[in-house]
């Protein structure tokens, strides 16, 4: 197997337990803040409800992946 | 790391190969560990900065999740440094 492969498995590994994990916690996240009562089905706005706080967990997640990376720059400049 | 080449006789491009793919995969592993951080100061600053999430992440929300993330690390080096002092002066 050449590198070029090898580099591209380890791409896509990295890339679906990142997707697994983004899910798993936005489940979490989401199931929380739309779903107070458990009912006998996902009412239209439990299921509007979790749409918008799965755009919005993406939105936070961009947001804190950059002020992060920021910070890290920085820190890296003061050393 | 672990030597992966003990043992195997390469020839000198193969350990030159195998060393470059140990860098790349160095590389890949470092973005992996930034990812996971990421996941958790999202966790962490989700239940501090969002209290219903609406239409579009307002700045006030987008302001707190910076905060959050600067304060959590802010925080984990204050307590680093206090611990390791603790340590040094063998105080409890």
């Amino acid at each position: 197997m050449d590198t070029g492969t090898i580099m591209e498995q380890v791409k896509v590994q990295i890339a679906v337990a990142n997707a697994q994990e983004l899910l798993q916690r936005m489940t979490d996240k989401c199931f929380k803040k739309c779903i107070g009562k458990p009912g006998s089905t996902l009412d239209n706005s439990e299921q509007k409800c979790i749409a918008m706080c799965m755009d919005r967990y993406m939105d936070a997640w961009n947001t804190v992946s950059r002020a992060y990376n920021s910070r890290l720059q920085r820190e890296r400049a003061r050393i | 790391m672990a030597d992966f080449n003990s043992g195997f006789d390469l020839s000198a491009s193969e350990k030159a190969e195998a060393a470059e793919l140990q860098k790349m995969i160095a590389v890949e592993q470092q973005k992996a560990q930034f990812q996971a951080q990421v996941h958790n100061f999202t966790d962490v600053c989700w239940d501090k900065c969002v209290e219903k999430p609406g239409s579009k992440l307002d700045s006030r929300t987008e302001t707190c999740l910076i905060s959050c993330v600067e304060r959590f690390i802010d925080t984990t080096l204050t307590i680093t440094n206090r611990f390791t002092q603790m340590v040094q002066k063998g105080a409890h």
